[in-house]
């Protein structure tokens, strides 16, 4: 019997990469994939069991498949991704600023003047009450850079 | 952003006016809103001064110093805040529906259905 190459492992590996990296560049455009990223969790479950099952046949039917030294390495690398994922959603992005500071509900909106996309001055106080549009609402985010 | 822009209609349809800020420059915002075919309005705070006024900075937070961290705030028309989102987690935002639900809990608050005869 002659011994077969064994690519799941490395697919496995793929499938890890993929979900690692599908997620701030496709999933997190989305509410429903981003508050909670099942399916990049999906892609992960996926290539884990590639990988698993990979590790198993190299070292349970050595006579058949290869991968002894490959399917290890490849293994090790997974949990890498998706232990950087785990810091990349979790961890990370929850070291925020405690903005104790921050306006509370009932308190006055402190006003401002910002120029907008056309460098067109934008006055907060001029925004809220007026007939086109009497309430306002302000969206912070992070930004592209 | 994009949720919101799909919802847009319906924050028309409730004369909210969606304003979002961010310390990216006009020209970048413009190119990039733009692109996306996002069509409220987007102002720039590049010294952060604004986000600084409303204790919003994240030192540090992007890869070109310092941003806002998310939030998102629900003004009424006499200019007080009816409505607040501090994310603890950047990638979990507060959605369109969310706020929307909101503003109607508190429309219906300030206006009760007349009780029947």
């Amino acid at each position: 019997m002659t011994r077969r190459r064994n690519f799941l492992p490395l697919v496995g590996l793929l499938v890890c990469l993929f979900a690692l990296l599908s997620y701030p560049s496709f999933f997190a455009r989305f509410p429903g994939t981003r508050d909670v990223p099942w399916v990049n969790w999906l892609l992960f479950a996926c290539g884990f069991a590639l990988l698993g099952i990979g590790l198993v046949r190299a070292f349970g039917r050595p006579e058949r498949h290869g991968g002894q030294i490959a399917a290890p390495i490849l293994v090790a690398l997974g949990v890498v991704l998706g232990g950087f994922f785990v810091y990349l959603t979790e961890v990370a992005s929850r070291q925020l600023p405690a903005s104790a500071s921050a306006p509370k509900v009932g308190e006055k909106a402190p006003d401002f003047t910002l120029p907008d996309v056309h460098l067109q001055p934008v006055r907060l106080s001029g925004l809220v009450g007026t007939p086109s549009a009497s309430w306002v609402l302000l969206i912070f985010y992070r930004g592209y850079w | 952003m994009r949720s919101f822009q799909e919802r847009l209609h319906d924050f028309d349809a409730r004369r909210i006016r969606l304003v979002a800020i961010s310390v990216d420059p006009p020209e970048t915002t413009g190119e990039h809103v733009a692109k996306m075919g996002w069509t409220y309005t987007f102002l720039s705070d590049p010294r952060a001064e604004v986000i600084r006024r409303y204790d919003l900075l994240h030192p540090d937070g992007g890869e070109g110093g310092d941003i806002a961290r998310p939030a998102e705030f629900l003004i009424d028309p006499g200019g007080t805040i009816r409505w607040t989102d501090m994310t603890e987690n950047y990638w979990v935002r507060a959605r369109p529906e969310t706020v929307l639900e909101a503003f109607d809990q508190l429309a219906a608050a300030a206006a009760p259905p007349s009780s029947p005869p």
